[in-house]
């Protein structure tokens, strides 16, 4: 064996990718739920968006952006989840203190999830937006260059919390595990997901916009109802999102020190 | 004079008001293998982990191949490994992919031929393509020896080792561990409560009780010394806090 381990490997964040492709493919039920929520959760909003824009007014004009709202969601959601959960297969399975007496650093670990997380998220969307096609004739991947500047926005907001939640589940065990699939949904009502910035109250727009997936889906609007693209509120969320990428590796790091502090890495479990 | 393999300086670890290890200190040479012994509780799980970088020390340290393990891990790790009952290798991937895995994050430069060595020499071949989590303990320990070898360390830890193992399996994996220290001049580190084995196999013996070493010493001296005729007897003496020998014992081994 070498007397030297490199700082940074491709192949050791290959090993870990490979890991979990192996995982997927031995289990079709994992696959199974990849796809299934966001296509139930598509057909849902697709049924409800033909309803109100056969009505008159307004609210036809909205209904519009219902399933491209949905859509976007889905992204920041499932982007999140499948960094979460290719992390808490690892709780799951006992595994972690094996991987952490291993050379893998953590950058490796992260980029690893990070790699997961769009393979598992590309599973689940890209049938998903083709039933859209198929059933509602919502073309999504018409949004262009557009949709390339919401899918990265989002992506970076659904690692964000990703990391966040891996790190207090891996200094709090599988207590915290609840966090993985509900701390998202604090977003759901605050990020303006199906509604206009405008509609909340005065005082909780501020809180709204220092969310990165805000800008989005108001640029979202923008161009479903305008046909405006408007750059500037995806350069908001690119910093913001740098700030919250930032603040998550931080706490991330900050989260590992204190369960090797506090001997959980040891004692994975509850 | 040659470093230690393992050093620990004066090393801790408190959970908040509880005292795991308390200033510890032992140095472990190179090529050696070390039983550490002690009942539930004794300290011997943190001091393991404290040895892999897995525990913080709350004061001290412990230094590997020359590395201050909580500063330092990385400079080493690839030249380390670890097998523990309490530890497992994800169940759905079969033998072969969790071995490919390891072998690729510890950098091993011919991963299938050191697997195909594996096989050989752990007779993985009968399951090498199954699923971990359909193995037997028997198999799934060897597997998890398989996962600690798999980069060939110059320092192996082991917690109980063959814990829950039939005597037959058992004896196997002690030869193989015996056979791996002589040929790669291994230092191996053993946790186990089974004394037979810590005697088989051990150069040395440290003795734990409540976060304290309470004795250190090779088995035969640690016999010797408290009057016994087998490790399992100090053992109990030591957990039973008789950490000298008794009296008559002493007039019984004179005699």
């Amino acid at each position: 064996m070498s007397e030297h381990s490199p700082a940074f490997s491709f192949r050791r964040i290959a090993a870990m990718v490979l890991r979990h492709w192996y995982l997927l493919r031995s289990s079709w039920p994992r696959l199974l739920e990849i796809v299934y929520w966001p296509a139930v959760q598509m057909t849902m909003w697709g049924f409800l968006q033909l309803h109100v824009a056969r009505q008159p007014g307004a609210l036809a004009v909205a209904a519009g952006t219902f399933l491209a709202a949905v859509l976007l969601w889905d992204v920041l959601f499932r982007g999140q989840l499948g960094f979460s959960i290719s992390f808490l297969e690892e709780m799951w399975a006992r595994n972690l203190a094996n991987l952490m007496i291993s050379p893998l650093r953590p950058v490796e670990f992260v980029i690893a999830l990070v790699v997961m997380s769009i393979i598992r998220l590309a599973i689940g969307f890209v049938p998903v937006s083709l039933l859209a096609i198929m059933f509602f004739g919502f073309n999504f991947w018409s949004l262009g260059l557009a949709l390339a500047a919401f899918f990265v926005n989002l992506l970076f907001t659904s690692w964000s919390v990703g990391l966040l939640c891996s790190g207090l589940v891996m200094r709090q065990g599988l207590g915290a595990e609840g966090l993985t699939w509900s701390l998202m949904f604090l977003f759901l009502p605050l990020t303006c997901v199906y509604y206009p910035v405008a509609t909340l109250p005065q005082w909780l727009q501020p809180v709204a916009w220092a969310l990165p997936p805000t800008a989005v889906f108001e640029g979202m609007r923008a161009l479903v109802i305008d046909h405006v693209f408007r750059a500037e509120l995806m350069l908001w969320a690119l910093m913001l999102n740098a700030l919250w990428l930032a603040a998550a590796a931080v706490a991330f790091m900050a989260l590992l020190a204190a369960a090797r502090r506090g001997g959980s890495l040891l004692q994975v479990g509850e | 004079m040659v470093a230690p393999a393992i050093e620990a300086e004066r090393l801790s670890k408190h959970y908040g008001e509880a005292i795991a290890v308390d200033g510890i200190s032992f140095a472990i040479p190179a090529g050696s293998i070390t039983g550490l012994l002690g009942g539930n509780g004794a300290g011997k799980t943190t001091t393991i982990g404290m040895i892999m970088g897995l525990v913080a020390p709350t004061e001290g340290r412990v230094t590997v191949l020359g590395a201050n393990m909580a500063h330092e891990a990385y400079r080493v790790l690839h030249r380390m490994n670890f097998e523990s009952p309490y530890v497992d290798l994800p169940h759905r991937l079969t033998v072969r992919q969790n071995l490919v895995v390891f072998g690729m994050l510890y950098g091993v430069a011919d991963v299938r031929g050191r697997i195909e060595r594996l096989v050989r020499e752990l007779d993985l071949g009968e399951f090498i393509d199954r699923a971990s989590g359909k193995l037997s303990a028997g198999q799934k320990t060897r597997v998890a020896l398989a996962k600690a070898l798999i980069n060939e360390p110059e320092i192996l830890v082991l917690d109980e080792p063959t814990a829950s193992l039939d005597p037959d399996t058992a004896d196997w994996i002690r030869g193989h561990l015996e056979r791996y220290r002589s040929g790669q001049k291994a230092t191996i580190l053993l946790a186990s409560h089974n004394m037979n084995e810590v005697e088989r196999l051990c150069d040395r013996v440290i003795m734990m009780k409540r976060g304290h070493i309470v004795d250190d010493d090779a088995p035969a001296h640690l016999i010797a010394r408290y009057g016994r005729h087998t490790l399992e007897e100090v053992f109990l003496d030591v957990a039973r806090g008789r950490r000298e020998p008794a009296p008559a014992l002493q007039q019984e081994t004179a005699s």
